[in-house]
């Protein structure tokens, strides 16, 4: 699948460029740091907004480089939706999915409930915490980014937080840490909600309300059907793009689209009340 | 009027479940930072570091420092290592700071954790030498001197000293550690010949102690002088002493009457 693909590939270039030392040029490295701020071949720095916000909050004052990487990187996901890291990037997403396709599998009943919007309040508690503190507390405890840098950098003991994720997304809760919990996807929830151009754009005249796209869905409350009706695409910045339904809606009614091409055919389509 | 306070209650009761529940959270979390942060004092910094716990604050956990120190000296502590989780630091036994006088390191780093105003590596101060002298070679008597000799700073950072011997005519020549200018960069305890390092980095604040505002060396002359030792003000000059009329001794007797 082609989301493995880009998370893999993430990793790949900034393992290659610690390990191997891959460069573009003599002393230029290819791809040096991790997610949480690295270089890109020299150009231009990145760096993790959410991860710069916090210790912004401790009081601390930045240099120019890694403010510059966050305002990048910022854009970069408001553009193509902020949850696109999460499909698209984050590591830890692949042990939830697997966590996930193995409940699936095995049919393990959900004994808990959570609410979903839990993770905004950890996302407030990690920058309340931050500033209280004097760290960036969510920082010091993600697992995120202990996945990351223990792929790159070399083994701890990462892999037990990694662990009790896989346990409680299989067992206790479904899709409990990426949907219910994790402050980061929270963040990029809040980030992407009204700039993404990428979404996924709904065509009420063929949907048939079969809610096979739902099943697949590992946020299905953004599949709102009354809210898909009113605006048109799949609107929540909690999707994250990641291509779960377009290919199993059997009507073709959900499908990747730019937002200025979707509000053109809903207006084509005579059924557009945008926004 | 029964409605309102039930659903009053209701609001009451769920806005102190909730609140609890989220103050619950944060202990165990604000818990689990104090825990992380616990292990700092034992952390070697790359240079340029900032006071330890600003550079936790600043530090962003990216590992470009490592990837940029091209001695493999850098490494990004993984969980549950001892070393507060994903910030680089060194182990001078396995591979020293060979004090890269470009500081590729902290020109790495995109946050100023590794503060870019050191500008001369051998400023750098990432932890200070200590040397076991139970243990010392050069201490029991043996000509080893090999700290002394690695040391980039060699004569300013560790000298070596005269020391007398027992009875015997020879004198030991022991290493002595300058915190003025050591560096801390481990060349001296990864050269240290001892099984176990007799010479090893330690982070300033778990060896260093400090004398306090209120002495005073006296007998240096770079020490400021507080009290007043002020030399008294110069006598004002003497009046003109009066020429006697008579040769003195002669009407002493009858003066004063």
């Amino acid at each position: 699948m082609l989301r493995r693909l880009s998370q893999f590939g993430v990793l790949l270039l900034f393992f290659g460029t610690a390990h191997w030392g891959w460069q573009v040029a003599k002393d230029v490295p290819l791809l040096i740091g991790n997610l949480s701020a690295s270089e890109f071949a020299g150009l231009f720095p990145m760096a993790d907004p959410f991860a710069t916000l916090q210790i912004f909050v401790t009081g601390h004052l930045l240099q120019q480089k890694v403010i510059i990487g966050a305002l990048i990187v910022l854009a970069f996901y408001a553009l193509v939706g902020g949850r696109v890291y999460c499909a698209w990037v984050c590591p830890v997403n692949l042990v939830t999915d697997l966590a996930g396709w193995l409940r699936q599998r095995f049919g393990i009943p959900a004994p808990t409930y959570l609410g979903r919007n839990t993770r905004y309040f950890v996302l407030a508690a990690a920058l309340v915490l931050s500033a209280l503190m004097g760290v960036a507390a969510f920082e010091w405890v993600s697992p995120i980014g202990m996945m990351q840098r223990e792929i790159i950098f070399g083994l701890g003991l990462g892999f037990q937080a990694l662990l009790a994720i896989f346990l409680f997304d299989l067992l206790i809760l479904k899709h409990g840490w990426c949907g219910h919990l994790c402050p980061l996807g929270a963040f990029w929830s809040v980030v992407g909600r009204r700039t993404a151009q990428v979404r996924v754009r709904f065509d009420r005249t063929t949907c048939t309300h079969c809610g096979d796209c739902a099943k697949v869905c590992p946020e299905p409350q953004v599949l709102n059907l009354k809210r898909l009706d009113e605006v048109g695409y799949v609107y929540s910045g909690e999707c994250s793009n990641c291509g779960r339904c377009t290919p199993v809606c059997p009507e073709g009614s959900l499908r990747f689209d730019l937002r200025p091409l979707i509000r053109r055919h809903n207006i084509e389509a005579g059924k557009g009340h945008e926004q | 009027m029964a409605e309102a306070n039930v659903s009053r209650r209701d609001f009451l009761v769920k806005l102190a479940q909730g609140s609890s529940l989220a103050a619950t959270g944060a202990f165990l979390w604000a818990h689990l930072l104090r825990q992380e942060a616990r292990a700092q004092p034992f952390a070697l910094r790359p240079p340029g570091a900032l006071p330890e716990l600003d550079f936790n604050a600043m530090c962003i956990k990216c590992g470009q420092c490592v990837t940029a120190c091209p001695y493999d000296t850098l490494k990004l502590a993984p969980a549950g290592g001892g070393i507060p989780i994903g910030t680089p630091h060194f182990t001078p036994r396995k591979v020293p700071c060979y004090l890269c006088p470009d500081i590729p390191c902290m020109n790495a780093c995109p946050t100023g954790a590794l503060s870019p105003k050191l500008k001369n590596i051998n400023d750098s101060r990432m932890g200070l030498a200590v040397i076991d002298i139970e243990n010392c070679l050069s201490w029991k008597g043996l000509r080893c001197e090999i700290c002394h000799r690695e040391c980039p700073l060699k004569g300013k950072a560790i000298t070596l000293e005269t020391h007398p011997r027992q009875l015997s005519k020879h004198a030991m020549f022991v290493p002595l550690v300058h915190s003025d200018a050591c560096t801390g960069c481990g060349i001296c305890e990864r050269a240290c010949p001892t099984q176990e390092a007799a010479i090893r980095i330690l982070p300033h604040n778990l060896v260093q102690g400090k004398i306090g505002e209120h002495y005073r060396l006296g007998w240096t002359f770079d020490t400021e002088i507080t009290q007043d030792f002020k030399p008294a003000a110069p006598a004002a000059p003497a009046a003109p002493a009066e020429v006697p009329k008579q040769a003195p001794g002669m009407d002493y007797l009858n003066q004063g009457l």
